[in-house]
This record gives C-alpha cells, structure tokens and sequence, in this order.
C-alpha cells in the first residue's frame, strides 16, 4: 500500500479536521451567535489595588444598555481552586474568596468590576464610559520577596500573610547531609520569567438561557468543558449539571490559558437567565493580556552538591512562586506537584529536598501554561548541571552522561515522589549529538570567530510527567477531582463508528489520531469513524485536555472502548456462525471461526446486534455501544534532549540560532506528523520564553506588555528549520499502546538548552550568566559590562 | 449610514453600513464569512488577512467603506468547490496547521507572497510573514507549505 494510503496506527494520516479550516470553516465560539443576543463589555480595573467605589446611575439609562452588573449585585460562589497544597507545618493552603466581580476593593489591573450589556457592544463600551469609577490606588504588591513579609501590606483584607503555603517535598536532612560531604557546591539564582499564553483565538462565552426548559447552555473557549461545567455550575453558580450544558468548539489553540473556569464565563451565563437573553462576550487582545491566566515566574536558589568527578550528590531548591492575586483552577498545582516532583531530571541525585513558598501579588492570577511547573523545574536543573560542569572544568556531555538513571535501575523510584518506569537517556542524548553534528562544533565555532562571531551551544537533557493522573494519586496530594478519562463509541448498525470522547482537541488533531486507534482496531476504513468532542449534552463524561494527557488516557479510554465491542462482537459472532465464544478471533475487520473460512465482518455483526433477528438473547442485549472510564496506574516519562547552536555578534547582541535539534523518545507514536508538529510548536514556544517573551510589570502594577506590539511573540524569522526526531526507544506500560505524550516537550526541554548555549558563547567574552529572555539588548549590556569589570 | 458596494468572493454586494464598520466585522457580522477570523487589536497577528483588489489586507485595520467599489476576496472564496486552492492543498499536505486560526490568515498572505515573488526562498517567506503570528506551529510547517505551493503555483 503507498505510504500515504495508510491510516493505522504509526502512520502520518493526514488531518480529518483540515478541511473546515482550511476553508473558513472552522466553527469557534465567537462563530456562534443566538438570536436576540446581547453584549457583555467587562469594565475592568486599571488600578492595582485599592478600595473600589462605582456610580453606575449615569450609565443605566445609555443608549441600548440592557443591565449593568457590579459585584455586590452577584450573589454567587466563589470562583473554585481545584487543588488543595497544605503547607509544611501540615496547614492548608491560604484560599481566599474570588468573586467573578470585585466587590469593595481591586486586586489586580484587570479585574472586572462592573458589567454592562446592551444590543450592541460599542454601546455597551459608550455606556461603560458613563461609569464612575473611584479607586483610591494603594501601593500594590508585586516583588516576590517583598511579598514573603508584611512590608506592603497584604493583597487579601482576609488574610493575615500573603504567603498561600510553604510546602516542601524531599528529605531536608539527607540533602544537608549530601552537601555537606560535597567537593564541590555550585550554587545560583534563577529567574523564570513571566510568560502570557497568547492563543490566536482570544477567549469568548455565550450564555444563553432556556426559560422555557428551565435550561443554560454556555458555549466557550475551553479545554475542558466538563471541567468548567462542574467548576462552575457547582461551586458558582449552583446550577445542577442536568440544568447546564457546556460546548467548546472549534478551540483556537490553548496553550494552558483555556483550562481555567474564569468569571466571565458565570457571568455571561448568570446574566443570561436574569436578563432572559443570550449574553455575549468576546475578549479583545489587550484584554487578554490582563485576563488570561499567566504562567512561569518563579524565583530560585538552587545547590548543587558534586563530588570531585562530577557525580551528582544533593539538590536544594528554594523557590517563590507568583500565584497573582487568585487562585485559578490549577495555580496551587503547578509550582508544587508539577515542578518539585521533577527535580531528578533524568539525574540519579540520591537526595533532593524542594522548598516552594506560592506567594499572592497584586498581578494576573498565574496558573498552567504549556509545561506547567516542568519547563521551571528542568530550566533549574540544566542551568544549574550546565554551571557545575563550567566550575568544574566538565564536559557538558560527560556530567550529564555521567548522572543519567542507567537503563538497569527501572523502575527508578525518584527522592520526590515520581516513579519512572522506563527511560534510556544516553541514547536520545546520543542520536542528538550525531544529529547536532557536535563532533564538528569547534570547526564551526572557529569559523564564526574568524567571522568576529561569537558560537556557543546548550544542551538539554530532559524529562517529563506526562498523562495527569492516577487518580488517587492525585487525589492525595490534593486534587479535588479525579484525572481519569472517559470514552463512549457508538457503533452504528451499518458498521461505521463515533466516538465521543472526554479529551478536547483544540490544534492536537484528535479527530484523525482517534480514528487512526478505531479504525486500526476495528479494521474499518478511517471515514468510518468520526469524533466528537466539546460538548457536555453528548458526551458522558470528560477532564479534558491539558499535561500531555489525550492519548496516554483519552485514547486508551477508546482502545479499551473497542476491546469490550470486540469482546461484544464475539459473543454475537459465535452465536450466528454457531460455534464456542472461544472460537472466534477478530482480525483484519472480521470475527472467523478459528481453523476455518467462516467469518463475519464487522459491518455484518453490527448489524446483527441493531436488527437482533438472530441474536443470543438469553446472553446479551442487543446494540453495539461501549463505553470506559479509564485512569491511569502511573505518569508516563517522556524524555529527551534539545541541542542548541547559536551565533552572536558581540558588536550588536543580535542572536542567531543557527541549529535547533530535538529528539525526544516517545514510546509508541500513533500519527508521526502530527507528533512532530506538537514538537516543533512547542520548540518555538520555548525559543519564546528564552529569547523574546517577557510580561513585564512597572512599579504601579501596570502591565506594560499588554499588546502584540509591546509583548514579544515569536515570528517566523525567528527560527531556523528544526531538525526533530520522534523515536519509539521504550514504550511504557501504562497504556496499550505504550505511548507517551508529546504535548509539552518543546516548552519543557527548550529554553535551557537556548540559555546554556547563549551562556557558552558569551563565555569566551567573560559572561557568567544571562537571565530569560536573553534579548539582544540584554546580551548587549552583558558583554560590555563583562568588558568594563 | 451610508451604503456600500463592492465584490465579495466573486458576488455582488451592496449594503447600509454604520460608517465605523471594521472591514473584518462587515465580513464576519454582516455576510456571516467567519472564516475571516480577528486575533488581535493592533493589526500585529495577521488573522484576518484578506485580498482587496488583488492585494493582502488586514481587515482589521481599514473600515468596511474603504472597501467600497473593490473586490474582496477571503478564505471562503479561493477554493474551486471541494478542490483546493494550492496553497490550502500544500498547507494539509504538510501540516500546515494545527488549531486553525490563524490559517486563514496564514493561506492569504501566503498566496500573495508567492504570487509576487514565484521563485521565494525560505528565508524570504520567513519574512514574508512577519505580520502573522501562529502560536502552535513553530512555523517550520508553514514556511514548508508556502515552499510547496510556490512549485505548483508555477514557480521554480
């Protein structure tokens, strides 16, 4: 068969979904549009904090105005944190109320503090302009040392600290141990800077209530639509879920930022019902600015204890967290549980001890963004792994060849918690560095010094949790839900199949990689199959997506869904064919009669089970719908290496990447073209945090980068080609397959192999260090500091 | 209000417009073409890129009386029926794309960089398209579905 015929598993299949977008067709949430429909126009605040006080008299009685809101008038819940982190001492972690409208005071620029709807959106903005809004400004909290103690107050009147935990994880005694026995202790700061998720598609919510069935129906920009219609219906606005129906969608990319239950969505779906129309809101870009969950930003000390070789003995990691001013959906997660249980890298370190004090600021809330307290917590190894090796006189490769977990000791439990199955390093280490050409580095740096250049290069070695979560793992440690995932597969009575699933696509290409499991299980042609995805009313059940998770649990869901209708199959086809259950195989699209030409094809036994003439009735019920719950044993590891090249001219700062390598070990891959593009976006992603993007905040807390054109967002001629290499080295044994997730790598592994490289380059002029994002200005400074001291 | 009229994808339009009309509203609200899709407020992402009267446009950042008189041309209006246009054919054959949004976008700029320059280099489509942002690809599959298309446009 060509190669561009095949469709099973393994196969680059061309997308399913392609088509609508290709030609306009896409249907994404601000697509959608109910009749008599009104607008929303969110009047936030541009204060950072202070007592709010509003007259809205003027404004109710502009042109087109439907209603005006503000937050006394929501007498709802509080907008939810879905995962409880105790403190050290055993505490629970500081939970203050969120309101989806602030009420007497304001917390960040942004915030919403009054509503106004009317038949337009320019009348809602002119009525907006009628408000008066008086905001007594106090000097906000923002620096997040200043943070840990009293000295500007505190971001929450009902807190006494703004300190929401101070939790930790690892053994403190053994690592003082370890250092103290160190040779060698290397020892920096670290700064991950600030990152705005900037999904192309800005976030929107249609609430549209149905008077005469008593019924909501939110459409919105989610990963996770049931997510949202828990979140929202039961601890905000107390709609019961058979009241509530949740569609996602055409979603126009994630990143993180759409996981979240915002206020605007319970707003627009309480107006709804209280105004008798459908309410819409659609967020502009400087609004998403101010509005988006953020991401990153921490600040780190971090220890290194070696011994004289090099080998690793002790890791001490003391971390601040920037929360903003609420908990969002997963913001108490994801510098605890996704980054302190990251601290082994693919690194043998014996003992490691992880403190993390998540501290409330007077900035956007801060939660998930692609990654997720990964990329931070290997950016703090491999720069900290990268400055040993410099102190030390190492090689790069060798102190982390050096380190590596050995094939032989999995399964390797971790000193944080984590247990890896599987994992061969070296050997994804080893197929970069033939990739990368790095035998031939120093001809190639000589070359650019000739040129006046500047060459260094970074590596990378990298792992990641992937496919959140066992469950009751994840409930022990705090989550408030379970991290399973669900399936429903529908076989129709000519054969062909839907699949809804639990996971939500939004750029992923679900509706192909899906119908690649279904059809190779079931031996149907792919255009048999079809998946749906992004709606509460007609899928059973969903956590959506989010931590590399849809085809670790989403797909093993289906698989394990079409295990039960060939399990189904049988039984119907032993009964017809008049033989034992147990001598029927299924291959190839057909139940056969073991040791014989008889069989029936798939097609034929659906149909048998829709029109149950001959039927085993005494044993089954008729129809062929199957559905699973599944939940996962374990994470999967994925783990990889990011080789860096990079050019500098020291007379300018400017930056060249000049080579990009990635080469990740995935396990099985079901589609390899799509794999490659999560990996390569993902890359650029990560390029982004190390080179350009930067929210940056003035001392008022205003957001300075609130625009594409003051926020640094990768463009094409930033990039060079990337050569990326998907590799099958060990599956592992937590799903069928033995995949292992690829969503996040590039975020995660990338900019500490662009930093290191930078840092290698600028090392020959005496640079020691560069913080993200390593622009050409701040190279610039770099070099002629180095120069004067 | 005044009214307005022009050529949309081929089709004849005249209609009473508010005069602040955005030329990307008008498309989306108006004649319902929401492939034409709006991801920024600073004419930066390149989202809503259109063709007016032969060249790419961000719809986002003229008003819809501007366009009085001309001929539009957006994503719905470049295939032949269910055949591709080159540039939408190249994007799938090389995943192109991934959420979608920016495609549109991303397949009317292209077309008109390869219409100008048949015999574009990499490096000149990377800069090509430095007025439209995608977050999800790397751009590695973009620039490469550019590359193809560029061939069967009868470049090369």
């Amino acid at each position: 068969m060509p190669d561009d015929l095949k469709t099973g598993i393994g196969a680059s299949v061309k997308r399913k979904e392609d088509f609508r977008f290709l030609t306009g067709k896409g249907r994404y949430t601000d697509d959608i549009n109910r009749p008599n429909q009104v607008y929303a126009y969110m009047l936030r605040s541009n204060v950072a904090r202070g007592s709010l006080k509003l007259d809205i008299s003027k404004a109710k009685s502009a042109t087109g105005v439907e209603e005006i809101i503000i937050g006394k008038d929501m007498e709802v819940g509080s907008i939810p944190c879905g995962w409880q982190v105790d403190s050290k001492d055993g505490t629970p972690m500081r939970e203050p109320a969120h309101p989806p409208i602030a009420i007497d005071d304001v917390k960040y620029v942004g915030e919403i503090i009054a509503v106004v709807i009317a038949d337009t959106l320019d009348n809602a903005k002119s009525a907006s302009e009628l408000i008066d809004v008086d905001i007594n400004p106090v000097k906000p909290v923002l620096d997040l040392k200043d943070a840990l103690s009293d000295k500007n107050g505190f971001v929450h009147k009902s807190l006494d600290s703004n300190i929401c935990y101070d939790w930790e994880l690892g053994d403190s005694k053994a690592v003082d141990e370890g250092l103290s026995k160190a040779d060698h202790i290397t020892e920096i700061n670290i700064r991950n800077n600030r990152l705005i998720p900037n999904a192309i598609e800005t976030r929107c919510a249609l609430g549209d209530y149905d008077a005469a069935n008593d019924h909501y129906t939110l459409y919105t920009t989610s990963q996770n639509p049931h997510v949202i219609r828990l979140l929202m219906g039961a601890f905000v606005l107390s709609i019961p879920e058979h009241k509530l129906t949740v569609i996602s969608p055409d979603v126009g990319g994630g990143f993180g930022s759409k996981i979240f239950h915002y206020a605007e969505e319970a707003i627009v779906t309480w107006v709804s019902n209280k105004i008798k129309k459908p309410v819409k809101w659609t967020s502009d870009r400087t609004e998403a600015f101010i509005s988006d969950a953020h991401g990153r930003d921490h600040v780190t000390n971090v220890k290194l204890g070696l011994d004289k070789n090099g080998k690793f003995l002790a890791l001490k990691v003391d971390t601040i967290a920037n929360l903003g001013a609420y908990l969002s959906t997963f913001a108490s997660s994801v510098p605890t549980y996704l980054y302190g249980t990251l601290m082994a890298g693919p690194y043998s370190t014996p003992a490691i001890h992880c403190n993390v004090r998540s501290v409330f600021t007077n900035t956007v809330p801060v939660d998930a963004v692609r990654g997720a307290g990964r990329p931070e917590a290997t950016y703090v190894l491999e720069r900290v792994v990268d400055t040993a090796a410099r102190e030390l006189g190492l090689n790069q490769d060798d102190i982390r060849k050096m380190n590596f977990i050995p094939p032989s000791a999995f399964p390797y439990q971790t000193p944080v918690a984590l247990q890896y199955d599987s994992g061969q390093y070296e050997k994804t280490f080893d197929i970069a560095l033939k990739m990368s050409k790095f035998s031939t580095f120093g001809e190639r740096k000589e070359q650019s010094k000739k040129n006046g250049k500047l060459r260094g290069i970074g590596f990378s070695t990298y792992l990641e949790a992937c496919g959140l979560a066992p469950s009751a793992v994840a409930g022990a440690l705090g989550a408030r839900a379970g991290l399973y995932e669900t399936a429903e597969l529908r076989v129709h009575p000519t054969g062909t199949v839907s699949v809804f699933t639990g996971s939500h696509s939004h750029g992923q290409g679900h509706e192909t990689t899906f119908s690649q499991l279904v059809s190779d299980k079931l031996g149907i042609d792919i255009n048999q199959v079809d998946v749906v995805h992004g709606d509460t009313s007609k899928i059973p059940f969903g956590m959506g997506t989010y931590g590399s998770r849809s085809q670790i649990v989403g797909g093993e869901a289906i698989y394990r869904a079409t295990d039960k209708i060939i399990e189904k199959g049988k039984k119907i086809a032993a009964h017809i064919l008049e033989t034992d259950e147990g001598n029927i195989e299924f291959s190839d699209g057909n139940f056969k009669v073991k040791g014989t030409n008889q069989f029936k094809s798939f097609g034929e036994i659906a149909l048998a089970a829709y029109v149950p003439h001959n039927f085993p009735h005494d044993k089954l019920e008729p129809g062929l719908d199957e559905k699973c719950f599944f939940d996962p044993p374990n994470f999967t590891y994925p783990a990889g290496c990011v080789i860096c090249e990079v050019e500098i001219d020291p007379g300018t700062g400017e930056l060249e990447i000049t080579n990009l390598t990635a080469v990740d070990d995935l396990g099985k891959i079901v589609n390899p073209m799509i794999v490659e593009g999560q990996i390569q976006g993902g890359l650029a992603h990560g390029i982004g945090q190390a080179l350009l993007e930067n929210a940056s905040y003035d001392d008022d807390g205003q957001l300075l980068s609130a625009s594409f054109m003051d926020y640094a967002m990768p463009r094409a001629d930033n990039f060079p080609h990337f050569d990326v290499s998907a590799e099958e080295i060990c599956k592992t044994n937590t799903n069928s397959l033995g995949a292992k997730g690829c969503g996040e790598l590039g975020t995660i592994g990338c900019p500490p192999a662009v930093i290191n490289a930078v840092v290698d380059a600028l090392s020959a002029v005496g640079v020691q260090d560069i913080s993200m994002p390593a622009t050409s200005e701040k190279i610039w400074r770099a070099i002629n500091e180095a120069k004067n001291n | 209000m005044p009214d307005i009229t022009l050529k949309v994808n081929g089709k004849s339009i005249s209609q009473n417009i508010s005069s602040n009309t955005l030329l990307s509203s008008f498309l989306r609200d108006t004649l319902n073409l929401t492939g034409t899709h709006v991801g920024c407020d600073t004419s930066q992402c390149g989202a809503c890129s259109v063709h007016l009267d032969g060249k790419a446009v961000k719809s986002c950042s003229i008003l819809a009386i501007q366009a009085d008189g001309c001929e539009v041309t957006t994503i719905e209006g470049i295939s032949d029926g269910d055949k591709l246009h080159p540039m939408q054919e190249a994007f799938r054959n090389n995943h192109g794309l991934q959420c979608g949004y920016c495609t549109p976008g991303m397949i009317m700029s292209g077309i008109k960089l390869v219409e100008e320059n048949p015999n574009i280099s990499e490096s000149e489509i990377r800069k090509g398209l430095e007025g439209n942002i995608c977050r999800c690809t790397g751009y590695n599959n973009i620039v490469k579905s550019i590359a193809e298309a560029s061939v069967v446009m009868g470049g090369k």
